[in-house]
């Protein structure tokens, strides 16, 4: 059976339609997705994104254990700040693209997807050295994102103490409504935002508390809640990689258009050799973004064609509500191809004309 | 949820109504509303001979694509233009707004279609 998460009751109250994701029973929407859509991207939008996994490495050995792993450098990052990172197989295609929370030298946990949580800690576990233990713990958490220009206003309201608040992709502990939280200035949309980790074991937390208390905090600036099907079309547009689409175990960093978080310049790590090969010799395929010419909606899997011959297939696409367009990212085999270049998506047989595009699509809205 | 009185409705939602030799095909408010909001329509081609259980058009909403089968076995004879440009028309009025009318040359064809009380009773099963 399906896993759902501690909010799934007060969901399915809200009227909640649900779908299957990552081996999770969880929310696609709750009115209409382009609504949640623009509600994210004008005030706020609250998604549980319990489903993330949590993974915890602890020791002495743990960021030189990390750095082994993952394609980023975790070294220099102070405490309190959060690294993105692929972690790559040795053959540079990719194992999950993960968050890393550094509490500190010896303590840093791990965000990875739903989907990939087993793997992933499998792989991790295969891969154990020196003075370091691993331990799975997204049972423990539940996750929600606060994701809207209006996201600040609300957080400051449910806090139990004025305190300042983390810079993006900064972290800190504190109290809200009651309750000890981590809270993440990061998410998954191209908006300011947050993400909040309520540890269950803490007798205190109450998910339900923490889900109801920020709706009715931001019920005056709009804020409602938004579906999995929001997160999608939000990400899409601002370009965001979905592993299992952009990224996956047959495409790497480097192709998914990842380069800043691939170093070069490292100690030795897991897919470093085939990496630095590719960064050196030339990649053979890219990653584009493509606008619909004409009448169509593009999908993952459907193939790319130029003058006549496949040269790659479209990893995400759909409706881009902010922009009212139909378009997409697809991973081409032309490497060469310019902004205003034509290329065709056969959409059930038939090829339809759009345009390369440079990528987001939407300019994210970050406070750095 | 509406569901009208007077039509014919599929196990696939659809619905038809038929008017002489003229069978209006469309989707159901049941279906638009679980499909969420509609972006694409694919207009079928005037003329087109379908069997019934053929593909007869494509629905897409944001979510996904979800074929719409010939309830009814004829041919294409009028398409719903509106539906390229304004495909949310669907998810206004799923009842008034046709994706195609068929022929109508088989009453046969109507045998295994359901009431709207049988149709009633599939979407509370769903």
């Amino acid at each position: 059976m399906e896993k759902r998460t501690p909010l799934y009751s007060s969901q399915k109250a809200l009227g909640a339609r649900f779908t299957s994701f990552g081996g999770w029973e969880l929310p696609v929407s709750y009115t209409d997705i382009i609504a949640e859509h623009q509600l994210v991207r004008t005030r706020a939008g609250l998604f549980d994104v319990s489903h993330m996994g949590e993974i915890l490495i602890t020791g002495k050995d743990a960021v030189k254990f990390i750095n082994k792993i993952i394609t980023n450098d975790v070294a220099p990052v102070p405490a309190n700040k959060i690294l993105y990172s692929p972690m790559c197989y040795e053959n540079g295609t990719v194992v999950d693209d993960i968050l890393i929370y550094k509490i500190s030298d010896e303590e840093l946990l791990l965000v990875v997807n739903a989907g990939n949580t087993e793997k992933d800690e499998q792989w991790i576990r295969s891969q154990l050295s020196g003075d370091v233990i691993m331990e799975n713990l997204s049972d423990k958490y539940v996750q929600v994102a606060l994701q809207g220009p209006e996201s600040e206003e609300i957080i400051k309201r449910i806090l139990d103490e004025e305190t300042e608040l983390p810079g993006f992709y900064h972290f800190k502990e504190v109290s809200m409504l009651g309750m000890k939280v981590l809270l993440s200035r990061t998410g998954y949309t191209g908006e300011d935002g947050f993400e909040i980790y309520l540890w269950l074991p803490n007798s205190s937390s109450d998910p339900e508390k923490l889900w109801n208390g920020i709706l009715e905090a931001g019920k005056d600036k709009g804020v409602l809640p938004a579906g999995l099907g929001a997160r999608d079309t939000l990400r899409l547009e601002a370009a965001l990689p979905l592993y299992g689409h952009e990224l996956s175990e047959s495409i790497s960093p480097l192709e998914a258009g990842l380069k800043t978080f691939v170093k070069f310049n490292k100690d030795d790590y897991i897919g470093k050799a085939v990496l630095s090969k590719q960064h050196e010799n030339g990649l053979g395929r890219k990653l584009y973004g493509f606008e619909m010419i004409d009448r169509g909606i593009p999908r993952n899997g459907y193939d790319v064609v130029k003058d006549g011959n496949k040269i790659g297939y479209v990893t995400s696409g759909g409706l881009l509500p902010t922009l009212n367009k139909n378009g997409g990212l697809a991973l081409l085999d032309d490497t060469n191809l310019a902004n205003g270049d034509i290329i065709e998506i056969v959409i059930r047989e038939r090829k339809c004309k759009a345009v390369i595009v440079p990528k987001p699509f939407y300019k994210k809205k970050y406070k750095v | 949820m509406e569901i009208r009185e007077g039509l014919y409705y599929s196990k696939d939602h659809e619905w038809v109504r038929i008017e002489g030799d003229r069978a209006y095909i469309g989707i159901t408010d049941y279906a638009q509303d679980s499909l969420g909001s509609i972006v694409y329509v694919e207009i079928p081609k005037e003329g087109k001979a379908l069997s019934k259980g053929e593909v007869l058009s494509v629905v897409e909403s944001v979510k996904a694509a979800s074929d719409i089968f010939a309830p009814i076995s004829g041919t294409v004879v009028e398409i719903n233009q509106a539906l390229a440009d304004n495909p949310e028309l669907i998810n206004e009025s799923p009842y008034e707004n046709y994706i195609a009318i068929m022929s109508f040359e088989n009453a046969d064809d109507l045998s295994d279609l359901l009431s709207p009380t049988q149709y009633e009773e599939l979407t509370k099963g769903e």
